[in-house]
Formats: C-alpha cells, sequence, structure tokens
C-alpha cells in the first residue's frame, strides 16, 4: 500500500492568485493610484476624458461599499452566517472618524466654540466622556477597528456560544443595529441625535473639500479595498478558509473532525465587522456627513443584496456587485427615482430566482457554453 | 492485548527498572520506587483492559426514554457490532459518546481516567473517537484532497489553521488513506459528485486521518454495492486491533463477515450479547428484532 503511495501527485497548496488573477489586480491597483487620479486632476474639465469631481465622489462611496459587500462575503458566502447587522458596524467605524472631524472643526463652526455645535445647541458646556479621544488623530484610527472590532467580539461571543444559527441569527442582529439606531437617535447619546455629525472642514488639519483632498481619499480608499482583498484571498487559500466553508455546508461534521467552530466564527464576524468599520471611516469623510440612519435595517439588508447579487463566496463578485446596484441606483434616482425600490426588489428576486450564483456564476456558465 | 498495550507495557517495565537501579541514591533514602503511574490529562488511560466503559446510563426526550440503564464497555482493538430494532437507541448512544447529547444520569468513560460528560464534541474527537455519521456527511463544494487534510490529526486551533502547511510525511499518510478508501484517482473531485458508497468511504477516511482510537460507525455500508461493502468488510478486518470499533448495522451478512462479538440493544438498554450465533439463537432477540 505504502509502496504505491508516493505515485498519488497531491495539488499543490492553493496559490494567493492566479496570473490572470494578479493581472487584473495589477489593472486595478493602477487605475486607482494613476489613471483616475490624472483623469481628474491633469485633464482639463473640457476634455472628455476627463472624470468629474462627481464621478471620483460616486467611486469613491462605491469602493467603501464594496468593502462592506466583501466583509459579508467572509462571512456570509464563505462561514454561511448571514448578518443583517453590518450597517452597524459601517456606522460605528464612520461615527469614531465622525467625532475627529468634529473636533477639527474647531472654532469655525456657527457658534464659534471649542465644543461641537450641537453640543452648544444642547446647552452642555464640556465635553462629554466618550469624547475624550476623539482630538487625536492615532486614537481615532485605533477606535475605528477597536469599537466595532469589540463590540461583534462581545456579541459575537455570546451569540455563538448559545449556538445561535441561520434566520435567529439573523433576525437578532438586525434587532442590535436597530437598537443603535434608537440610541444614536437620541440627543442624550451625545452623537448629534439625528442630525449626526456634518459640516466638516478639515482633516488632519488641511481643508476637506479640496480637489486633492477628495483624490487622496479616492486612492486611499481604492489601496484598502484592494488591500482587504488581498487579504481575504489569503484567508480563503488557507486551510482556515475552508474550515470556515466546512461549517457553513456541515457544522457537525466539523465539530466530530476535532475543530471548535466558536473560534472560527469569532474570529471570521469580528475580521468582517472591522472590515466594514474601516469602510465606515473611509466613508465619512468622503461624503461629509454620518447620522443614525447609516443603521438603519435597509442598508444592512442592501449590502447582502451587493453580495449575493455578485456571487457569494467569490470575493470578486460582492465587489462587482456594490459596483453594478450602487451604479444603478446612482442613475435610476437621477432618472426615475420613484422605480429605484421596485428595481431593487426585482432585482433580489431574478437573483434569488435564475442566478443563485450572481453575476459571477453566470460569467462563469456562458464562459462554460463558449468552450 | 493489543499491540499498543504491550507497546505500553514495555515501556513502563522499562522505566521502573531504570528508576531501581541506582539505589540508595535517592532523596527518599533508597526506597523502593511505588508502581503507580503518574497519569497525564488527555491520554487514555488502558491499563484495565476497557477503551470504553458505560454504565447505567439514562436518557430521555419528553418522557420517552431512548436510553434506559444502558451497561456496555468495550475492549482495546476490539471490533464490536451494535444491532437491534429502529428506536433501540443506538444513535442516542454515539451522541452520547461523542458529547452530542448529554444523558440524565450514568458513567461514560474513555479509558480509564477520561470522563466523556466532562467534554464537548470537538474535545472528544481530538482525544481519540471518531465518529461516522448514518448518512454520510462530507464537505461536498471541498476536493476529496481538501476533505482528508481538514480531518488530519493536527494542532486545530485558528492560528495554526492559518499558517497550515502539509508536511511530508502527512502528505505520505494522506496518499496511503487515499489508497485505503479507493479514491486516489479522485483526489481533485468535489466531494459532492462523488457516489454515495465513495462518499461513505470518503467519511471513513477523513476519520482514519484523524487516527482515532475509537471509531463510532453508525450503518457504514448503507446503499453500498456489494463488492464495495465486501472491500469495507476487509479493510474494517485490517483496522481491528489497531483500533477499537464499534460499527452499528442492519446488514446480517456484513456483520456475519467481520464481527466477533454482537451486542444487541433494544428498548434502550442491552437484550443479550455475545457471538452472532449465540444471538441469533436466542429467543428474545428472534422476538423484538430478527423476525421468525
Amino acid at each position: 500500500m505504502t509502496a504505491n503511495a508516493q505515485s498519488i501527485s497531491l495539488p499543490p497548496a492553493p496559490a494567493l492568485l492566479s496570473g490572470r488573477g494578479w493581472t487584473g489586480f495589477l489593472v486595478a491597483l493602477l487605475l486607482v493610484c494613476a489613471v483616475a487620479p490624472a483623469l481628474n486632476l491633469l485633464v482639463p474639465v473640457g476634455n472628455p476624458l476627463h472624470l468629474s469631481d462627481y464621478g471620483v465622489a460616486l467611486v469613491g462611496k462605491i469602493m467603501c461599499f464594496a468593502i462592506c459587500a466583501l466583509a459579508m462575503d467572509l462571512i456570509w458566502g464563505y462561514t454561511g452566517i448571514l448578518s443583517l447587522g453590518h450597517g452597524l458596524f459601517f456606522a460605528l467605524g464612520g461615527y469614531a472618524m465622525g467625532m475627529y472631524l468634529m473636533r477639527q472643526i474647531g472654532r469655525d463652526g456657527n457658534y464659534q466654540s471649542d465644543l461641537p455645535d450641537f453640543m452648544v445647541f444642547l446647552d452642555w458646556k464640556e465635553l462629554p466622556w466618550h469624547w475624550a479621544l476623539s482630538d487625536s488623530f492615532m486614537a481615532t484610527l485605533a477606535l475605528v477597528v477597536l469599537v466595532p472590532g469589540l463590540v461583534a467580539l462581545v456579541f459575537g461571543f455570546f451569540a455563538f456560544r448559545s449556538r445561535i444559527k441561520g434566520v435567529y441569527f439573523s433576525i437578532i442582529t438586525q434587532a442590535m443595529t436597530f437598537a443603535a439606531m434608537l440610541l444614536f437617535f437620541r440627543n442624550e447619546t451625545g452623537f448629534g441625535g439625528n442630525n449626526g455629525f456634518t459640516d466638516f472642514k478639515r482633516i488632519l488639519g488641511t481643508p476637506i473639500a479640496t480637489q486633492n483632498m477628495r483624490m487622496v481619499l479616492f486612492v486611499l480608499t481604492g489601496l484598502t479595498l484592494l488591500g482587504f482583498f488581498l487579504f481575504g484571498r489569503w484567508l480563503i487559500a488557507s486551510k482556515f478558509g475552508r474550515v470556515l466553508q466546512a461549517i457553513r455546508d456541515a457544522e457537525t461534521r466539523v465539530m466530530f473532525s476535532g475543530y471548535n467552530p466558536l473560534p472560527y466564527k469569532l474570529t471570521i464576524w469580528v475580521i468582517s465587522a472591522v472590515m466594514c468599520g474601516v469602510a465606515g471611516a473611509l466613508y465619512v469623510p468622503q461624503v461629509g456627513i454620518i447620522n443614525p440612519s447609516e443603521m438603519s435595517v435597509a442598508n444592512s439588508i442592501e449590502i447582502a443584496i451587493w453580495a449575493a447579487v455578485g456571487g457569494r463566496a467569490t470575493l470578486v463578485g460582492p465587489i462587482a456587485g456594490a459596483f453594478i446596484v450602487n451604479g444603478a441606483k446612482s442613475w435610476l434616482t437621477v432618472t426615475a427615482p420613484e422605480f429605484w425600490l421596485y428595481f431593487l426588489g426585482a432585482l433580489f428576486i431574478a437573483v434569488t430566482l435564475f442566478l443563485p450564483d450572481g453575476v459571477v456564476g453566470l460569467v462563469k456558465k456562458l464562459k462554460g457554453v463558449k468552450a | 492485548m493489543t499491540p499498543d498495550l504491550m507497546e505500553q507495557g514495555a515501556r513502563r517495565l522499562e522505566k521502573i527498572a531504570a528508576q531501581s537501579a541506582p539505589q540508595g541514591q535517592t532523596e527518599s533514602g533508597g526506597r523502593e520506587a511505588g508502581f503507580g503511574r503518574i497519569h497525564t490529562p488527555g491520554e487514555v488511560d488502558l491499563t484495565h483492559g476497557r477503551i470504553l466503559y458505560l454504565e447505567d446510563v439514562h436518557v430521555s426526550f419528553d418522557g420517552f426514554k431512548a436510553i434506559n440503564g444502558l451497561s456496555l464497555d468495550i475492549a482495546p482493538g476490539e471490533l464490536r457490532c451494535i444491532i437491534g430494532p429502529n428506536g433501540a437507541g443506538k444513535t442516542t448512544m454515539m451522541d452520547i459518546i461523542t458529547g452530542k447529547t448529554r444523558p440524565d444520569s450514568g458513567t461514560v468513560f474513555f479509558g480509564s481516567t477520561i470522563d466523556l460528560l466532562r467534554h464537548r464534541e470537538a474535545d472528544i474527537a481530538q482525544m481519540g473517537i471518531g465518529r461516522k455519521f448514518q448518512k454520510p456527511t462530507v464537505f461536498e463544494p471541498l476536493t476529496v484532497f481538501e476533505n482528508l487534510e481538514l480531518a488530519l490529526k493536527t494542532h486545530k486551533g485558528v492560528w495554526p489553521s492559518m499558517v497550515f502547511r502539509l508536511s511530508g510525511t502527512q502528505k505520505d499518510r494522506l496518499a496511503e488513506v487515499l489508497h485505503t478508501i479507493h479514491l486516489a484517482d479522485q483526489v481533485n473531485r468535489p466531494a459532492g459528485l462523488l457516489s454515495h458508497g465513495q462518499k461513505q468511504w470518503l467519511e471513513i477516511g477523513m476519520l482514519l486521518m484523524q487516527d482515532p482510537k475509537l471509531l463510532l460507525l453508525d450503518e457504514p455500508v448503507a446503499g453500498m454495492t456489494d463488492d464495495e461493502t465486501a472491500r469495507t468488510a476487509e479493510l474494517f478486518l485490517t483496522l481491528k486491533g489497531k483500533h477499537s470499533l464499534m460499527v452499528v448495522e442492519h446488514d446480517m451478512g456484513f456483520i456475519q463477515t467481520i464481527s466477533e462479538k454482537v451486542t444487541v440493544l433494544c428498548d434502550g438498554s442491552v437484550l443479550a450479547e455475545g457471538t452472532l450465533d449465540q444471538v441469533q439463537a436466542d429467543e428474545r432477540v428472534i422476538e423484538v428484532y430478527l423476525g421468525r
């Protein structure tokens, strides 16, 4: 038996990306870091090749959403845990960044006070305790990662330890983000109530609403998205990624193979939440506003739709899905605003019924037919 | 006596001989060493000749007594067949041993020292009890190779999995198991595309990758062709001695081929025990299970 055992050629360890994958990755990197900035900053406004500021802002925003879709793919597509509360982590990262941006306004607000305007309006005399770290950029970066991460860790620990699964887990995550939204709506919570934070002036002492700053944020977002994509590929190519898929398909078998699913689920859940938090922190300076409606249930559901449209458990798919759905959204809400929600609903039904593997699945099928 | 057990005994004797050699030099003033042994946590202690020991186990689900005073024990290296009518508690018994179901009362020991009721599923699997389900359960989108690799006995924490690479010996082991389960030419095939019998084999292969001391096999030949059944019987006979096996089956022909000792379960407790011929001759067994 052992004699011919050597004759079997075992498959090599999976590569991070295929040759074509690397080409695509480098093209995307070039587009984000060189082509887009050149078309926006160097090509004059009248030229047909010029990339408008609106376009930069739109693509920048969609790239933040794409990070969320990627995060959703790791937890839903690969691990089979559907979260309908990822909007909360996105908003938490956004709020952490928003607090810093509010402090950066300094005395340029309407009331010329050291305190943010909404606190003056509420007649508060000093900063609440949870604003203590908000004037440090470094601390803000740490909070962007730590706050969503810790919330996810605590929530996930209790949920997964109690072996809450499937639709029950989804409902609880939805309740979680809804409860947080109600909390953030209150003025007493100290996050600007239903108006949230807006009217940002500068970041790191530099004016925030300039063309250059917008481009810097755009490039940063693009790099973050590509970085997270590579990180996701690495996770999925490792045995860790295969254990996640095994948990999705047959959790009891995983347990009887000697794995404790709890730390696995918790790890990917926290990673996913942190990715959303980072996306939120990149989103807020680009759109210039954060308020509790980001935690609304509909927003979290939309993240799941992006992932489903693009194709679950593919990593590339959800990124494409975020671009397709949000591209359609920004086009339709301008041309026929009343139809957008119908379109979204129809899209979701169509994908569920006809494209269970999303756009990526469709492309693969078409290619298979040709070949 | 299993090779495992004899090896252990030989090592112990050797150790004692080494300890007692330099007499009068020890701090205890040259007293003879005791023959007690230090118990290593997690190690299965087979000195009392039993790898699995259940005593007076009771479980009820909403008043239905699934297991009712079950007592059973298995020797190291034994191949034990369990038969019994539907609802006799065979699967529930496996659930209890593997930590999936907690009994209301009773004792369940793995070796002489490990109380299985104090451990969870993953721990029990890591300690050396492998289980095959009644319905073959493999990871369908993963390839045969990946299925076996996941089951491989190694550190099963999060970080070790992230940086995991197959070592040379592990590759050899994998190839060996692939041959044993006759799936060497299907290495890169997704497990979902295998035939029913092949899935059963793959699941058995996954158990072997875990290198378990005790295998619990719930209807391993259900849905297999005659040829596959014969090869499974052959495989089990080679495993016997190196591993302890507990096989639940309804296929009497299969049991005839592999069995040495058969236990008949009925209504949650042991009805009869003995060789297949003995239990087949037992009036009560004929009554409840075999039929006249």
